[in-house]
């Protein structure tokens, strides 16, 4: 509690007090009218102070004011009842007034303690950085520190500025970034990225850009920018509570004023104005509303904390009250639902032996580890069909039987499938490649590593649009697309496997092709089943590459639906028809990319979602929702978080404006009085409030 | 030009009330304020002098809800 709650509360405990003395106090009339102005006055004074400077200001309709005058007139009608001779009632004012403070008090510290709360989910700002300067160590601001200077992040500390180690190894606790609990074992030459947790030792890193462009200050941004879009539900909220209070009040003043005139007038029944006029001071009560205006903002923003700590970034509440009725997914296919990182799936040698061509890589003396580790997880669904299209012409392809497409890698790794001819294809290629830096030529040499041994590999030479040629042991290797076996005049032929064909020739002779793929991710399948799960009804898949190889992969992941063959403007397109599609009709279409080059379809989108998004400025600055890693099963999670937050302000919608509806209804019957009329009000307050913390909740 | 300040309010309502004050004050485009990270996002018309701006959007406010704080 601050000081202003602290002297509230203070207020309030004495005033009880003093109210429960003065029921044994036997004081009669003025006297007891002047004591029990006492509690009154000690917890009501400011709202009476401010509800006059409201009419100052012209804010009539200020619910201080409000306050003011119903407990006002409830005090009056109790003196007007002493005067008539009965005992007044002077407690119902002065405990409407109570209760209305403590009604505030509660809000004002609940929401001051899930700002608090929720603002440490977010919280990954590093106050300090260790700068290494002359051999000695200062403790500066992170904003001080230049690119390239050297840090220390000691166990405990937070990563304050992006960087790359230099010195040490340790475990990084990378769950403010990503969500991700096990820690990351980082060590000399990998990047750190600020806003890591330094677990277990001692790290030294040289910067690689300042603190305002390090992750942290980025995502930071992110964040507290978050919320200041404001969702259809805050906006209708605030547009009913300016409509709300003075219609209230309106009603109040013709409950006053109609129901006695009719009965003097029409029914020739007595007025009975004070009955009248206490029921329209309880509307006055009710009129207030808290519960509505506080619970809705507080529920997002509980929501919007919830979320990022599971690694999910939202930029605003609009955006997950429409992640909420996401019912169309698109998906970029490579680096969203495949790891965008090629590796070899299949080797697929002539029958002619290869032997000659290399040494036995597997008998290479001096050198033990030579077989080449093609994966070392099991490909996805590793049936491996063999190459039905090899049978093209009549030519039987030895390498495509049963054999020789054995799932790559479904073994230990290292283990060499087929035999000795595949490594000696790869061997060969790995060879070629060696200089180049296309990323077909790194997933060759990453298949068969320890590339460089004695093998003689020279006059290597790149054909644009073509492959690499180069000469091996003294004979000529050509690795590269169909086009250049043309050129050769070796006698290629096509591959059943999806993916890139890379073909190779020995001497001009035809000597087999390696199949390049992209690998999907871990959890891209059960992804797409927990979207379906939660109530997305159409998955859609975008790819630039050919239907053949998007194909499989759909079929894979349980998506009916995929276009292949676009370019970054046709997914914009495609997007857009799925818009157009869905105008005037409920839901929204969200798409997913890995934001590297999908920032235009990210924004043109309902909902654009960026994945392991960390590092890529463009995608942040498009994407609408951020994953922090790169898990496609967070789509669904952050659906169904959103989900959950927009049931929550339904509920809290409906509950306080039923309890509210209910309450002006019993009160203008009279079967409510003004005691009710504060509990209800404070208590669906608080009810609603406690409610709204539940968003922030781990599902 | 869009410029961030921190605000002090105590209800949701009265923020909900600085809004719609600092939205009508000249020179200002638009206005939002966020009573969850207590800032005050403010759009403001071109060639305006913000300094000046800000001081009539805090009067403003200063009228709709005595009890709040504008830092500029």
């Amino acid at each position: 509690m601050n000081r202003k709650q602290k002297r509230m509360l203070a207020r309030i405990v004495l005033a009880a007090a003093l109210l429960v003395g003065l029921a044994f106090l036997p004081a009669t009339g003025a006297l007891r009218f002047a004591l029990y102005l006492v509690p009154y006055l000690i917890v009501g004074h400011d709202i009476l102070l401010r509800a006059a400077k409201g009419i100052r200001n012209r804010q009539v309709f200020d619910e201080n004011f409000l306050m003011a005058v119903a407990t006002l007139g409830a005090l009056a009608l109790a003196v007007y009842n002493e005067l008539a001779g009965q005992e007044g009632d002077y407690l119902e004012a002065i405990a409407v007034m109570l209760f209305y403070q403590i009604g505030e008090l509660f809000q004002s510290y609940a929401v001051g303690r899930s700002r608090r709360d929720i603002g440490a989910l977010m919280d990954i700002r590093p106050d300090t950085a260790n700068l290494e300067r002359d051999g000695k160590l200062e403790t500066v601001d992170p904003d001080e520190v230049p690119v390239g200077s050297v840090i220390v992040v000691r166990p405990g500390e937070k990563v304050p500025i992006d960087g790359v180690i230099i010195e040490g190894r340790s475990s990084l606790d990378t769950s403010a970034l990503t969500g991700e609990s096990v820690p990351w074992g980082a060590g000399v030459g990998d990047e750190a990225v600020s806003g890591c947790v330094n677990l277990s030792h001692v790290l030294k890193l040289r910067t690689t850009r300042e603190f305002g462009e390090s992750t942290v200050s980025k995502i930071l941004d992110l964040v507290e920018n978050a919320s200041s879009r404001k969702s259809r539900s805050e906006n209708f909220i605030s547009r009913f509570a300016r409509a709300y209070t003075p219609a209230v009040c309106c009603g109040a003043m013709a409950l006053a004023v109609l129901p006695p005139l009719v009965r003097m007038v029409g029914l020739g029944l007595s007025p009975n104005w004070g009955d009248w006029l206490y029921r329209a001071l309880t509307f006055l009560v009710i009129s207030c509303p808290c519960a509505l205006v506080i619970s809705i903002p507080l529920t997002f923003f509980a929501g919007l904390g919830g979320a990022s700590r599971e690694g999910i970034l939202v930029k605003g509440s609009n955006y997950l009250e429409m992640l909420s009725e996401a019912d169309c997914v698109a998906f970029d296919k490579t680096g969203t639902l495949t790891r965008g990182v090629f590796e070899v799936v299949a080797v697929h040698p002539e029958k002619n032996p290869l032997r000659g061509a290399v040494g036995n890589p597997q008998r290479g003396p001096g050198v033990p580890d030579r077989q080449p580790a093609y994966t070392d997880r099991p490909v996805r669904g590793a049936v491996l069909v063999g190459c039905v299209g090899c049978s093209q012409a009549g030519a039987s392809c030895a390498a495509c039987d049963a054999k020789a497409s054995l799932p790559v890698g479904g073994g230990k790794r290292g283990t060499l499938p087929g035999g000795p001819d595949e490594a000696a294809l790869l061997h060969l290629a790995a060879h070629v490649e060696r200089y180049s830096t296309h990323p077909i030529a790194n997933s060759l040499r990453r298949a068969y590593p320890n590339e460089a041994d004695d093998c003689t590999v020279e006059d290597v030479e790149e054909l644009a649009g073509l492959g690499v040629r180069a000469r091996v042991n003294g004979k000529l290797v050509c690795v590269g697309n169909a086009a250049f076996m043309d050129t050769l005049g070796a006698a290629w032929h096509p591959c059943a496997r999806a993916g890139t064909i890379i073909h190779i020739a020995i001497d001009g002779e035809y000597a087999g092709h390696i199949v390049i793929s992209d690998v999907m991710k871990p959890h891209a399948k059960e992804a797409v089943a927990a979207l379906k799960a939660a109530g997305v009804k159409r998955a859609v898949m975008l790819t630039g590459d050919a239907p053949a190889a998007a194909e499989p992969i759909a079929a894979e992941l349980g998506i009916e639906e995929f276009y292949a063959g676009l370019l970054p403007a046709d997914k914009v397109a495609k997007v857009e028809e799925l818009l157009a599609e869905k105008a005037g009709r409920k839901g929204r279409v969200c798409f997913v990319g890995d934001g590297i080059n999908d920032a235009p379809v990210l924004s043109r989108a309902d909902v654009g979602i960026a994945m392991g998004a960390i590092g890529s400025d463009a995608a942040i600055e498009a994407a609408d929702v951020v994953l922090m890693d790169d898990d496609p099963l967070k789509i669904a999670k952050a659906i169904r978080l959103s989900r959950r937050c927009l049931g929550i302000v339904r509920q809290n919608i409906a509950f306080s404006l039923g309890v509210k509806l209910a309450c002006l209804a019993l009160g203008a019957l009279g079967i409510a009085n003004m005691w009710l009329a504060v509990f209800a009000d404070v208590g669906v307050m608080v009810l609603a409030v406690l409610n709204a913390i539940r968003a922030m909740f781990r599902i | 030009m869009k410029k961030v300040y921190k605000i002090e309010v105590d209800c949701a309502n009265c923020a909900n009330k600085m809004e719609d004050a600092a939205k009508k004050t000249p020179g200002v485009r638009d206005a939002t304020v966020n009573f969850m990270t207590l800032k005050m996002t403010v759009d403001f018309e071109e060639g305006q002098d913000t300094a000046a701006v800000m001081r009539a959007v805090r009067e403003n406010c200063k009228k709709v809800e005595e009890d709040c704080e504008i830092h500029l």
